[in-house]
């Protein structure tokens, strides 16, 4: 939270157009867990769900950010994701993320190849509209932005094969978020609009449904401490591939915010059929640093 | 009838060891949030003994700390601490009346941030934990107090 150095060049020009005076500049602001985690594409929310709080450290006084790795290791399959926000003014957030499936000992039975790998880059933009997750406590509106998301997947010809309509496709999200303190609760609700199969690593649309179909994801966790968050998240599917059935995901997950700077997502995730290949469960661990 | 309570105000007496402020209307609607209900809340604060203790702690943790240690210089603790025991006390349900000023009056022209309070908050946290509040009770105390974000931040 207090070390800005990653944008210092971006920061210095922008911290004198903003409100706060250049040289009164500080880094930090938010408390504890109120920036969220990152989701595996790449956004701040749990680890399924996309929230609507904005990634990173800053206040609407500043401009932070954070990065992450996650990995999900499934019983068949593997799914490393990396990336990176950025959140300005705590109105805006632009992310990235690179996502590689890899179907292991799988892809051999699926006749692809042992250890083929599925991949794409996924380019987030969010927009906070209104409220204020951690401080309207005396308000029942919650916190609510929208999103998109743009993948592009790198096996064109291969998910094309499999029924899907095009590598490459874009999520649209409308997501609230409260933090229900006097209770020390978190609940997230989203809605997006998808075309995207297995997140849009098996493409987007199919031969059994082509077009944007609304999708729910949430997330609701207690806070037991400061530092450490449990709960669960569920996330829904659109099933548009013929050749392999897509199941609703969900996960039980605990964050803890080991430092400022520092936080660590373990959850043991339940995804469902992917390929064909179902029951695929098993843990996932993510690490975050945000400033 | 705004002529006589303006005399009302200007006739309070200074409490010892306090400087002056200018006269205002004494409302416990000031304090800036509702008080809950019942008295567990006062007692997982440890009444008003706890409540003193945590004050006197919040207030040295603010004046020691160099996020925010600036904007205490030149203030009337005597006076913070005294109003602070009292609104913590009144939202709490511990019984008293809150006679200090409006969330607005009292943080004007401070020019605060959001980081300034997000401090704050979590020398408070600290406060709670060391006299030993349960987690969920400081963040019912919390709930309260973060809407009056909108009154004390300026920038």
């Amino acid at each position: 939270m207090w070390s800005h150095r990653l944008v210092a060049g971006l920061l210095i020009p922008l911290s004198m157009a903003a409100p706060a005076r250049a040289g009164e500049w500080r880094g930090g602001g938010k408390l504890l867990l109120a920036t969220g985690v990152t989701t595996i594409e790449g956004a701040a929310g749990g680890g399924l769900a996309t929230w609507a709080l904005i990634a990173g450290n800053e206040t609407r006084n500043g401009i932070g950010g954070s990065a992450h790795v996650t990995q999900v290791q499934l019983d068949d399959f593997g799914l490393t994701t990396f990336g990176a926000a950025i959140g300005a003014f705590d109105r805006i957030e632009v992310s990235y993320a690179r996502q590689r499936f890899d179907t292991r000992a799988a892809g051999a039975t699926l006749g692809l190849g042992r250890g083929f790998a599925f991949s794409q880059d996924i380019y987030g933009a969010k927009l906070r509209l209104v409220g204020d997750a951690v401080y309207d406590q005396d308000r029942i509106l919650p916190q609510i932005a929208v999103g998109v998301q743009h993948k592009r997947g790198n096996r064109d010809g291969l998910v094309r094969a499999l029924g899907a309509k095009s590598a490459s496709g874009t999520d649209f999200y409308l997501a609230a978020t409260k933090v229900l303190l006097d209770r020390s609760l978190v609940v997230d609700a989203t809605v997006r609009m998808t075309k995207a199969n297995q997140t849009g690593l098996l493409g987007f649309g199919g031969d059994r449904h082509g077009g944007y179909r609304a999708q729910f994801e949430g997330s609701a966790g207690m806070l037991v401490s400061r530092r450490l968050l449990l709960g669960a998240e569920y996330r829904t599917r659109p099933d548009n591939l013929g050749f392999a059935k897509e199941d609703d995901a969900f996960d039980l997950f605990a964050a803890w915010a080991v430092t400022r700077n520092v936080a660590v997502t373990a959850a043991y995730a339940d995804l469902g059929s992917i390929a064909t290949v179902s029951g695929q469960r098993g843990l996932y661990l993510s690490l975050q640093t945000s400033f | 009838m705004t002529f006589l309570l303006a005399l009302a105000a200007a006739t309070l007496p200074v409490p010892a060891g306090e400087q002056p402020v200018d006269p205002y209307v004494v409302d416990n609607a000031n304090a800036g949030a509702v008080p809950v209900r019942g008295d567990a809340l006062w007692q997982a604060f440890h009444g008003q003994a706890g409540v003193g203790r945590i004050v006197d702690s919040l207030v040295l943790l603010n004046t020691s700390d160099p996020r925010i240690s600036d904007i205490f210089k030149g203030q009337d603790l005597v006076r913070l601490r005294r109003t602070l025991k009292e609104q913590f006390c009144y939202i709490l349900g511990g019984g008293c009346d809150y006679t200090g000023r409006s969330m607005k009056d009292a943080h004007k022209d401070m020019g605060l941030q959001t980081a300034d309070l997000a401090a704050l908050i979590e020398n408070l946290q600290k406060a709670m934990r060391d006299e030993g509040v349960p987690f969920g009770a400081q963040n019912r105390l919390l709930a309260k107090l973060a809407p009056m974000k909108r009154d004390a931040i300026e920038r």
